[in-house]
This record gives structure tokens, C-alpha cells and sequence, in this order.
């Protein structure tokens, strides 16, 4: 298989198209909707780009907080944690748990939204 | 309900009833998109009006915790007896009008989108009334006497609301830690609850009409309900309602001192700057919340726009409010 385009130029083509030729012809709520369409593809792009690292980070720090085994997925690591949480097992001065969720929520919203307030109030 | 020319025939009769047959109407404009409730703008050669309407024309609330347009109408003219800024309800539509539910009120001038008005130099002025101005609406309308309201209207105490939101969120079985601790520490901390007022439900920018010299009405209130007073003063700190300017908690353009300075001096309940943190992180919490509920209309295939479906990435938003939070609560 080859991959030329990538799936990371293909998006930036689409990309490309939405913000230079189909959006400036676009009025209201169209025109609208092309926006949130570029943005939500400069999602992708970064969702390409920082999940797989992101997501071995997170599966690291939540094999060492639940002390739980290597073998489990990261859908299954994270139902536990919020079982946990839920029971009352797990709260916000249990140690580590903060520091865990804003190292993940973190990582998200540099995928989903890297320009959000609340982004720049975590770092600070 | 009915075709396009019978809606404009309806409002030809609809003006005419109302304003007398020396004022036909001359204009009509959709002003707000969307599967919200309609707003059309309607002028004759005397009268500005907008006619705020159910989409289509149909009868039915868009969700189950709105009241209703008739009840709307109820409420905004109880707001405007006791002073807060609102539109004058001119008419509410009736079955003779054939148009469905929905209400005329006037035109009051302004903008209601929040990015121009915190940060236009023509709203500077605007930007340093508002707080007081939020403070002394809202103390208005948590005076308004519970007993004098619509019947639609629901009581949703905090408790209640945790109950409601969690039930929501666990229909989704999409799990996520940072709210499981959110509903977890809300239950830990719930506070006492304040005596029941009169809550708006949806006050912050987008639903406040503001002009160069502040608050020119407050709009939007299909999610009234009767509820704890602290529930409206957090709303409007919620982040996700500051707009990107952060360091002003109130809406992003002011501070929760000046708010609670003028509503405590309206009303005896003497609320503190400290009561409002539990109901910001409900509020943020219910926010994730309701973009769950959008990105879920395009997940189930209700809504296919992509709209609907990039708010799913906006939950991730409140997650980070919240950990702030969290995070402060326990420092």
C-alpha cells in the first residue's frame, strides 16, 4: 500500500478547499457551517498528529494508578477509574488522580480546542 | 404548520389584528437559524417588532425543560412589573393566528453576541455597567414571587439538577473520569439550599441584549424554572460563558464582587462570593453535559450536521474547567 497522499494531506486538502474556494462563496448560516468544517478537520489533523503518544502517556499513568495489568485496554483502564471514582474508592485528594486527569484532559483539549481559556489556566 | 404563503398570509393578518389596518405589515426578516425557536424581525411603517415563534409553527417545547412560548410571555411581562429590562409583550399568538406558539414583543436595539461586545470599543462603556447592571436583573427577578408564576414552570433544585444531569449522562455509557469526580465532589459539598426564587435558567451573553450604555433586556427565558438563586449568579461565571476572557469571571466582562456588591443590595439574601463555587463547577458540569446531549443527536443519526457533531470535542472544554476547579477547591 502506498499512502502519497497521506491521510494527513488528504484532510489538509479538503482543508484547503473548504477555507479558499467553498467558504468564501458561502453567506450565513452555510457559510457558518464551513467554518466550524475547518475547524473541526484542523481536529483530525491534530488528532492524527498527538492521540497515539497522548494515549500511551495516559495508558502509563493509569496502569500505575490502578495498579492495574498491562494487558488492559484504555477503553477498560478508564471505565475502572470512573467505577472507582464513583464507589468513592478514588476522590480529588486521593494521590495522583488530579494530576493524572489534567495530564489527560490536557492532552484532549490540545487536540480538540488548543486555543480555549481554560487551556491556558492549566498551564499557568 | 402550512406552507410559506400561508405563514406570510398569517403574518398580513397577524399585523393588521394587532396594530389596526392603518399599519399593514411591510417587512419580514428570519433573524436566528438553527432548530432553536424562530425570531423574525416584522415592521409596518410605525412599529419594529420581532415575533418569537415555535419552529415551524409547531406546538411543541424543543426540550423538556423548556416552558413554553406562552409561558415566556407570562414571565417576561412579570420581569418587566418589577423593573428588570425586558421587551414589551405586545401580543401572544392564539389559535385564531394560526401560527402556532409563540409571542410579538418589541424590538429593543442592540447586540446579543458576546465576541463584539467584549471586545468593541463601542461597548467599553457597556463592559463597565454590566456587572452591577447583571447584579441588580437579577436580584430582580429572584424577588419576583414564586406564587405569582406560570404553572409550566418546574422546580430544579441543585440536588434535583445533579439527579437529572448524571441520569443523562449515564444513558450515554461513554464514561468519563473528570465528570464521575465532578458529580462525586458536588454530592460530597452539596451546600444548604437557599429559600426557592424565581431562576432565568440562561443568563449570560448570547440571551442579554446590551447596547453602548449596558444591559438593554434580558431574553431567552424558555428555561425558567424555580430553583436556587445562587444557580443564576454561577451560570454567568461559568467559563465556557466568558468567551475566551477568562480573568473576569462575570461573563468575561466583570467581577463577581460588583455583581453580588449590587444583587445584595436589592435583596436580604446577602450572598457570598464563596457560595457561587459549587454552582459554577454544576454549571460547567451540566454545560459538558448539554454538548453531549448535541454531539448525541448527531450520533444517533437525528442531526446529521457537522456542527452537531464538532461539539462532541467541545466536552473536553468543561473537563478542563472543572479540573481547574477541582484543583482550586482542593489547594
Amino acid at each position: 500500500m502506498h499512502d502519497q497522499p497521506s491521510v494527513a494531506e488528504l484532510v489538509q486538502a479538503v482543508k484547503n478547499f473548504i477555507d479558499k474556494t467553498a467558504g468564501p462563496n458561502l453567506t450565513g448560516h452555510a457559510a457558518f457551517h464551513a467554518r466550524v468544517a475547518s475547524n473541526a478537520l484542523a481536529t483530525v489533523l491534530r488528532d492524527i498528529d498527538q492521540r497515539p503518544n497522548a494515549e500511551a502517556a495516559e495508558r502509563a499513568r493509569l496502569i500505575a494508578l490502578l495498579d492495574a495489568s498491562e494487558e488492559m485496554s484504555l477503553g477498560d483502564l478508564n471505565a475502572d477509574l470512573s467505577n472507582r471514582i464513583r464507589q468513592g474508592e478514588m476522590t480529588p485528594s486521593t494521590t495522583g488522580l488530579l494530576a493524572h486527569l489534567k495530564a489527560t484532559t490536557m492532552a484532549q483539549v490540545e487536540i480538540d480546542q488548543p486555543r480555549y481559556s481554560g487551556l491556558k489556566t492549566a498551564k499557568d | 404548520m402550512g406552507s410559506n404563503s400561508d405563514f406570510e398570509s398569517g403574518l398580513h393578518a397577524l399585523f393588521t389584528r394587532v396594530f389596526g389596518d392603518s399599519e399593514p405589515l411591510l417587512e419580514f426578516k428570519r433573524l436566528s437559524g438553527g432548530a432553536s425557536q424562530e425570531t423574525w424581525a416584522l415592521s409596518s411603517a410605525n412599529q419594529q417588532v420581532i415575533l418569537r415563534r415555535s419552529p415551524g409553527g409547531t406546538s411543541e417545547a424543543r426540550s423538556s425543560a423548556a416552558i413554553g412560548l406562552a409561558a415566556e410571555a407570562k414571565l417576561i411581562q412579570l420581569a418587566a412589573g418589577t423593573g428588570v429590562p425586558v421587551p414589551d409583550v405586545l401580543h401572544v399568538l392564539s389559535e385564531q393566528d394560526a401560527l402556532g406558539d409563540g409571542f410579538l414583543m418589541s424590538r429593543i436595539l442592540g447586540e446579543t453576541i458576546a465576541r463584539p461586545i467584549l471586545r468593541n470599543d463601542e461597548f467599553s462603556e457597556a463592559r463597565a455597567k454590566l456587572p452591577r447592571q447583571c447584579g441588580k436583573a437579577l436580584a430582580a427577578i429572584h424577588s419576583i414571587p414564586t406564587d405569582s408564576t406560570p404553572p409550566e414552570l418546574q422546580l430544579s433544585d441543585g440536588q434535583a439538577q445533579i439527579a437529572q444531569y448524571e441520569e443523562i449522562y449515564r444513558q450515554f455509557k461513554a464514561p468519563r473520569p473528570v465528570f464521575e469526580l465532578a458529580l462525586q465532589w458536588l454530592k460530597a459539598n452539596a451546600p444548604t439550599p437557599r429559600a426557592t426564587v424565581l431562576v432565568h435558567g440562561d443568563f449570560r451573553l448570547g440571551n442579554l441584549m446590551v447596547d453602548e450604555t449596558g444591559l438593554a433586556a434580558v431574553l431567552d427565558w424558555e428555561l425558567a424554572h424555580l430553583g436556587d438563586p445562587r444557580e443564576d449568579i454561577a451560570w454567568v461565571c461559568v467559563n465556557s460563558w466568558r468567551f475566551g476572557q477568562s480573568q473576569n469571571r462575570v461573563g468575561g466582562f466583570g467581577q463577581l464582587d460588583e455583581l453580588l456588591d449590587a444583587y445584595n443590595l436589592q435583596t436580604s439574601l446577602d450572598i457570598a462570593a464563596s457560595e457561587i463555587d459549587w454552582w459554577e463547577i454544576l454549571g460547567s458540569l451540566k454545560w459538558g453535559i448539554m454538548c453531549m446531549i448535541m454531539y448525541e443527536a448527531f450520533r444517533s443519526g437525528a442531526d446529521g450536521s457537522v456542527e452537531r457533531a464538532a461539539i462532541g470535542r467541545r466536552v473536553s472544554e468543561t473537563e478542563i474547567d472543572l479540573i481547574n476547579l477541582l484543583e482550586a477547591a482542593h489547594a
